[in-house]
């Protein structure tokens, strides 16, 4: 089974955002860019796959600008076998990116795909989503535990509440929760195999679609400071300061 | 917590700076690009966030004990150690034949470096490892190559470097542990090492010294000393663990900083039984070892420039967020108070901290990449060049950044103020991990002694008048941008000095006065030291010239200047001590202490 796998480039986890200057959105320009962490655990449960037999190939796929390159070599240095890189300096949002993706997975047929739940700077969780309802297939969002069972695939899902465990038939969407697994690093030696590895570049227009975007940001603010704490001396002061100031109770 | 280390100021030191992506034009690096350079750094960086930073203080606190005979260490540097045995770093610079990336030792330190920020005293056992390694590569039989380096290059074996004993420090010359042959091509040793880090631990599969010690009948001195390996297990042909040999744990040492890295007594041949093999030749023990000071020592500098690095970073998180005090001029009280950031004796101790410590940095990855130099530059003569610099700027790069990083460590714990002195906060642990750096690998005395009395006057001076060449060369480039027009008058005068107090020292030394000359060695030390950091200063904001304009390049020309105004003045007073062999020092009589 060919598992084709989404990886998205953003703003490092590590890195303190900054909005821009004028509202439009965040500082990108000098900024540590790796990738979205959902996405390692994507790969990760791809590369699992295919150590226990299940996957024979792993595609990973990253849309966006050219240096979206680096990250699907991350993908490659952790396992995955080739890469597609859909070029564009485009805005994407995630109906684009779902279109884009079902233009690929009708190239490809793989049996699996593999999203993270969201993105850690837009959180949108709408892609994988969006994708399934494109192509028509099922989806398991919010992935914590993944078991391959001939062409069925049975999830366990992180709902409200608790875990949720369900069957669907392949092929299928899965998007991946924070439990599902523990990346792996890409190890030195993976790092130079993966630089031989093949990556594909094709456009939008390449795939017939138009990634416009069909949203306008009006403005991105930073939330709001939090105010420092203080220290109540009295458990009246503190009921009283809960009544007459955050009116809580 | 801040961050440990700041990714852009490595990037621009590697990229923008010392054209690390230059090096793929050489064979050795062909493979390479600046994405798999990247990618390695990635690597460490998680690895180091995840493995090795979080475990820094409970390896402090919780120092390595005996418990029945055992070593206990905290089992977070074991799980750390095995990230970075995993993830291949044992073997970054290893052929690929080898299992290794074939990385540049430029783009290897970097990545060390990284570690060191974390947790240096975890990163010592692949330190010690790596450059024990190294030493069996370069002097070991085939037979030895086989047997050891492939579980060292792994990370099964660790390593470590057996020198020091009681009497012999300093003075390695002293060394009195004893080797005889057994008869079969084998040695069996006897004496005591003590201070020898990562001398005995469960962390490793096995455990491999190298021993400096005297054959029986060799003569005394440096050069009667010849290089053992003795491993804590025998190992077969076939790489398996045999018996335990006769090497006996004295004791632990317990230490100020640097808890991580267990300390150790170690006794080899209490029983008559240690089994060691010669490595290298009978006699070339030391030189061996010296053959592969440079680079160990730019391991020591590195590490104490990195201490200095994590501090800086502590310290500016802390300024930027602690509030405290209203500006100098400003007459309401009840206005909110501010950062501490804002007060300018605050900026200037930061300041300070950054010139030392991207000094420091500039410094060893400087040196690093003489090291790729020397390796691989397809012309002889420009190999040698290299090798010749890099000789003479090794006691500068082992021991300026001890000194000034350890400063730049006393300073962040003085921006915290009283907090800076508690354990809850990090930076208390930097300055005391950093403060074997001036003492460890050869003490700054030494370093001093080295560097007039060896490296300056070799070959009539050849390699100082290298160094003074690329000096030259910068402050001529320097000299042609309106901004950098003083800094560049300042350094070609901080050189001409220099070289003038070096050639009195020389004349002193050659006309029976060397005990003078050498009595002000440690001034001679930081006056060179301080001419060098200015130089890299000012050459690394040449480059940042480059860059299109933002907090980095404004930063790095800012440091470069309070560098030139604040620190470059003092080597006049240096050279002065020196040139005049000032007496005050030298005439001194101990008992007169
Ligand atoms: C934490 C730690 C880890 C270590 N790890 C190792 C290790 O792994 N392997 C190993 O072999 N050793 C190790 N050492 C030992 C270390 O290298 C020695 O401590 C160091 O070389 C100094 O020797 P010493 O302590 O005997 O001091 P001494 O040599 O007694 O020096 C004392 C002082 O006298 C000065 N001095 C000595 N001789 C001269 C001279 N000729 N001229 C001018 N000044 C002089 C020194 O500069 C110093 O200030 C370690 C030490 C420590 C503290």
């Amino acid at each position: 089974m060919k598992v084709l796998v989404a990886v998205k480039r953003v703003v490092d986890y590590n890195v303190k955002i900054r909005v821009k200057a004028d509202k439009t959105g965040v500082e990108t320009a000098n900024v540590k860019m790796s990738m979205n962490p959902f996405d390692e655990i994507g790969v990760e449960e791809a590369v699992r796959l295919k150590e226990a037999g299940v996957a024979t190939e792993i595609v990973a796929v990253s849309l966006g600008v050219p240096q979206c390159q680096e990250t699907i070599r991350t993908a490659l240095a952790m396992g995955a076998d080739r890469g597609i890189l859909v070029e564009t300096d485009q805005v994407l949002e995630p109906l684009a990116v779902a279109k884009l993706l079902k233009a690929v997975v009708e190239k490809e047929q793989p049996g699996l795909v593999v999203l993270g739940k969201q993105a850690i700077d837009d959180d949108a969780n709408q892609t994988g989503q969006m994708l399934a309802a494109l192509l028509g297939w099922p989806q398991a969002t919010f992935a914590s535990k993944l078991a391959i069972d001939g062409d069925k695939a049975d999830v366990t899902r992180e709902v409200d509440g608790g875990l949720e465990t369900i069957r669907i038939p392949l092929p299928a969407i899965v998007t991946t929760d924070l439990r599902l697994n523990e990346p792996r690093y890409a190890s030195l030696p993976n790092i130079m195999k993966a630089k031989k590895k093949p990556i594909e570049t094709v456009k939008p227009a390449d795939l017939g679609v138009d990634p416009a975007p069909r949203l306008v940001t009006l403005k991105v603010e930073e939330p709001a400071k939090r105010q420092a704490g203080i220290k109540v001396k009295t458990v009246a002061e503190l009921v009283d300061k809960l009544k007459t100031e955050a009116r809580v109770i | 917590m801040a961050a440990f280390v700041r990714r852009a100021d490595l990037d621009f030191l590697l990229f923008d700076w010392l054209d690390a992506e230059g090096l793929t034009g050489r064979a050795r690096f062909a493979d390479h690009g600046r994405e798999t350079f990247a990618a390695a750094l990635d690597t460490a960086e998680a690895i180091a966030a995840r493995h090795f930073q979080p475990h820094n203080r409970k390896a402090d606190i919780e120092e390595p004990r005996l418990e029945n005979g055992r070593v206990v260490v905290v089992p977070e540097a074991k799980a750390a150690l095995d990230a970075f045995r995993e993830a291949g770093f044992f073997a970054m610079e290893a052929a690929p034949e080898a299992g290794g990336m074939a990385l540049p030792h430029l783009v290897a330190q970097a990545c060390f470096g990284v570690f060191d920020a974390a947790n240096i005293a975890t990163a010592s056992y692949p330190l010690l490892t790596i450059a024990a390694a190294n030493l069996i590569e370069s002097f070991g039989s085939d037979d030895q190559k086989r047997r050891y380096l492939p579980a060292m290059r792994a990370g099964r074996f660790f390593g470590t470097m057996a020198l020091t004993e009681p009497q012999a420090g300093s003075s390695l010359g002293d060394v009195r542990t004893t080797a005889t042959p057994a008869g079969d091509g084998t040695w069996r040793i006897k004496g005591g090492k003590i201070f020898i880090s990562g001398g005995e631990h469960e962390l490793s599969d096995n455990i491999v010294h190298l021993v400096l010690c005297r054959i029986a009948g060799a003569p005394p001195g440096p050069k009667g000393l010849s290089l053992m390996l003795v491993s804590k297990y025998a190992v077969g042909d076939d790489g398996s663990l045999g018996r335990r040999n006769d090497v006996a744990l004295g004791g632990l040492i317990h230490k100020m900083g640097w808890r991580g890295t267990t300390s150790t007594v170690l006794n080899f041949g209490e029983r008559d039984a240690c089994v060691a093999e010669l490595v290298g030749e009978p006699g070339r023990g030391l030189a061996q070892m010296f053959q592969m000071m440079n680079e160990a020592r730019i391991g020591v500098g590195l590490g104490a420039a990195m201490l200095g690095h994590a501090g800086y970073l502590a310290a500016l998180d802390y300024a930027r967020t602690r509030p405290q005090g209203r500006p100098a001029d400003a007459k309401d009280v009840t206005r909110p108070q501010v950062a501490i950031v804002e007060h300018a004796d605050v900026r200037r101790m930061l300041l300070a901290q950054k010139a030392y410590s991207e000094g420091a940095m500039a410094l060893c990855l400087y040196a690093a990449r003489l090291v790729d130099d020397s390796r691989t530059l397809p012309d002889a003569d420009a190999r040698a060049h290299a090798h010749r610099l890099l000789d003479v700027l090794t006691p500068i790069v082992k021991a300026w950044p001890a000194e000034w990083c350890l400063e730049a460590n006393k300073l962040a714990i003085q921006v915290h103020g009283g907090y800076g002195f508690t354990r809850e906060y990090p930076v208390e642990q930097f300055y005391r991990d950093n403060r074997l750096n001036p003492i460890h690998e050869g003490t700054n005395g030494i370093q001093a002694l080295d560097l007039l009395g060896r490296k300056v006057t070799m070959q009539d001076g050849a390699a100082l008048a290298d160094l003074l060449a690329r000096i030259d060369a910068t402050a001529a480039r320097a000299a042609a941008e309106p901004a950098l027009q003083d800094m560049a008058g300042a350094l070609d005068a901080a050189a001409r000095r220099l070289d003038r107090v070096t050639q009195a020292a020389r004349a002193a030394m050659a006309g029976g006065r060397a005990g003078a000359a050498l009595a002000n060695a440690s001034a001679y030390l930081d006056l060179a030291g301080h001419t060098v950091v200015a130089w890299l200063w000012l050459d690394q904001t040449l480059a940042a010239l480059r860059l299109p304009d933002g907090p980095l390049p404004r930063g790095k020309r800012a440091a470069c200047r309070w560098f030139f105004r604040w620190e470059l003045p003092k080597c006049a007073h240096w050279a002065d001590l020196v040139e005049q062999l000032d007496g005050s020092v030298g005439e001194t009589d101990p008992d007169w202490l």
